[in-house]
């Protein structure tokens, strides 16, 4: 509430001061406005620049060692710029352990958790935005609620409980485990996309003979489709990334991506040229499917806590 | 769309007049559609609720009770029943100092994760608006890169980027007059390990800080800005008294996610370390894993997580009212 009050109480002032000089109050404007581009402008985007080398930096360090031949990557003085460009750390990271093996096991359980997240999210979305009943509200509060749970301090009765349901080293056993975290912020996702949805046109698609289903798969379910594309695809990376509990669920045999990348770095952790090909192998696809959502989904997430 | 629409409904409304995004269609729907029945909502909901409440509320249940069980090896392989041990496992962790340093260093480490997070996204959200278009859209697709890289990923990242003798930033660190730091093992000290290691989750976690504000920025009335210029205040009195109390909700809302986050590190450490830190890097979240996995003392290992979790409490209290307050939660 302080904060509607001090902005509110900003707002009080506010007419009253242009008020009398609203005469002048043009003039200073476009006198600043114009003196601005000028100088302090590249100041301004020096700045910005320092900014985009800095965040960038270890991005274009991944790729630049990658493509690099492993003896330059470990030459005293760095070769900032490729001069020679080649694969063979690529090799090298495919020959060290099995690396399909583990990506197949990724996409596989991905896939499913994002095909049954978003299936069992959508009707439990439309529940809470297009249904009034009892217990609603604790509903969303509980979902809400759900997402804060930190998962890490969850992996031990996890890890019990589906070691005693015999799911420990099934795909199946990470599977369910994955839906728990994807599922709270699927449905608070598809329900922002959902509400934004005006009901009247459901309601016209009623009056014009539609069921209440019917209305809902002709009208409501082809401009909700973006907005579950974008909350598939972000649900996909998050289980595609996941570390914890893929490491602890599954055996070494049955290891997922990200394990198979961290065991990269915990045993061979010298090499980093063939290190550095395989995180590329690794992060390039995500990142660029992450490019392609993120604007519908940056604000999806304030509500959604999931990252990390 | 929905950035915009979303974002609206965070900034507080100028009166109580609704958030324009999600309460465009709710305000009359509660009356209006409860026709429908009241078991199809439920019958809607069951698959939901039966995976969360078996995955996550039994698990929640279990983590309680283990945390006053004995529960070791035997206990697992079912060669023993779990015995209750009291409030054993809590004096134990609550009695050992190693645990209140733990405590201590976690808190350390996420406080400042959280600080350097805000203040340089805020920063850097600033920026952004004074920068030409070309400079914004390049920062923006950097951040995005950068948020988008799989943990590990980043991790890996910067233990190349920080490797004692062959690493860049040692060696750019050593062209500076009078350093010299090739050969400096960062990870031989525990601060200075987990120095790095908050860099890189600060690097995770500035994007998504940046956007969020970017987005809470435009909101930010250009008239009132203007005003308080025109009453004298300087570039600090506007962002003091104009931009910030505009924003605060949004920062309310991506500090305690912020905290929620940093407080749950795991894999950074865990790998960064080579799968095993140290005594000087654990946090509670590794401390915990170490007991149950490596000591395998479940039930201690879940006290620490039982002490975590409420510890996170307070904060996610906070982080709920802000919800409720700004009316996402109707």
């Amino acid at each position: 509430m302080s904060a509607a009050n001090t902005s509110a109480g900003t707002a009080v002032k506010a007419p009253a001061a242009p008020g009398p000089a609203s005469a002048q109050a043009p003039a200073p404007a476009p006198v600043r406005a114009a003196r601005r581009p000028g100088r302090s402008k590249l100041g301004w985007n020096l700045l910005g620049l320092l900014v985009v080398l800095t965040a960038g930096f270890p991005v274009y360090w991944m790729v630049n060692t990658a493509f690099k031949p492993a003896k330059d990557a470990i030459d005293p003085d760095p070769h900032f710029f490729p001069s020679a460009f080649t694969l063979e750390n690529f090799e090298r990271a495919l020959d060290i352990a099995d690396f399909w093996g583990p990506v197949l096991r990724s996409l596989v359980v991905s896939l499913v958790v994002v095909v049954i997240g978003i299936a069992v999210g959508l009707l439990a979305a439309l529940a809470i935005s297009r249904f009034a009943f009892r217990g609603r509200k604790i509903v969303i509060v509980g979902i809400l609620a759900v997402q804060m749970v930190p998962l890490v301090a969850m992996i031990i009765p996890v890890f019990l409980l589906l070691n005693d349901l015999g799911q420990y080293d099934k795909l199946s056993g990470l599977i369910i485990t994955y839906l728990t975290f994807i599922l709270p912020f699927t449905v608070w996702t598809l329900r922002g996309f959902i509400v934004n949805i005006p009901k009247e046109l459901e309601e016209a698609a009623q009056v014009d003979g539609c069921t209440r289903t019917g209305a809902f798969i002709r009208v409501v379910f082809p401009l909700l489709a973006p907005g579950m594309v974008a909350t598939s695809v972000y649900g996909f990376i998050q289980a595609w990334n996941e570390y914890l509990y893929a490491l602890m669920l599954m055996s070494q045999q049955n290891q997922t991506a990200t394990v198979w990348l961290g065991n990269f770095i915990t045993k061979n952790g010298t090499e980093y040229a063939p290190m550095m090909a395989g995180s590329t192998m690794m992060a390039v696809p995500i990142v660029i499917l992450f490019l392609l959502v993120q604007r519908k989904m940056a604000a999806g997430l304030t509500a959604g806590a999931v990252k990390g | 769309m929905s950035a915009a629409d979303t974002t609206t409904a965070k900034v507080p409304p100028a009166r109580q007049s609704p958030p324009p995004g999600p309460a465009a269609g709710t305000p009359g729907k509660p009356g209006k559609k409860s026709n429908g029945g009241a078991g199809i909502p439920w019958l809607l909901l069951a698959p939901c609720l039966t995976v969360l409440l078996l995955v996550l509320g039994y698990p929640l249940v279990r983590l309680v009770t283990l945390s006053f069980q004995k529960f070791g090896q035997p206990q697992l392989w079912g060669f023993q029943e779990a015995e209750s041990a009291g409030l054993d496992n809590f004096t134990k962790i609550l009695g050992d100092a190693e645990f209140w340093a733990v405590v201590l260093r976690t808190v350390l480490f996420a406080a400042g994760a959280v600080v350097v997070t805000m203040v340089l996204g805020m920063l850097i959200a600033l920026l952004l608006q004074r920068v030409s278009g070309w400079v914004k859209a390049l920062i923006n697709i950097v951040l995005v890169a950068s948020w988008g890289m799989p943990i590990i990923v980043a991790t890996a990242i910067f233990k190349w980027l920080f490797d004692a003798d062959y690493g860049v930033l040692n060696w750019l660190l050593s062209k500076l007059p009078g350093v010299d730091m090739i050969g400096h093992n960062w990870f031989a000290s525990g601060p200075q390990g987990l120095a790095v290691i908050m860099l890189l989750v600060v690097w995770g976690a500035v994007p998504f800080v940046v956007i969020t504000l970017s987005a809470g920025l435009t909101q930010v009335p250009k008239e009132l800005e203007e005003a308080a210029r025109l009453d004298g205040a300087g570039a600090w009195g506007v962002f003091r008294f104009v931009t910030l109390p505009v924003l605060k909700p949004i920062i309310v809302m991506l500090t305690t996610l912020s905290v929620i986050w940093d407080m749950g590190v795991f894999p950074q450490v865990y790998v960064m370390r080579n799968g095993h830190p140290e005594p000087e890097f654990q946090l509670l979240t590794t401390y915990s894993f170490d007991r149950a996995f490596v000591v395998n003392d479940y039930g201690t290992g879940s006290a620490i997580a039982l002490v975590t979790v409420v510890l996170l409490l307070g904060v996610v209290a906070v982080y709920m009212r802000q919800m409720l307050k700004i009316g996402d939660v109707e």
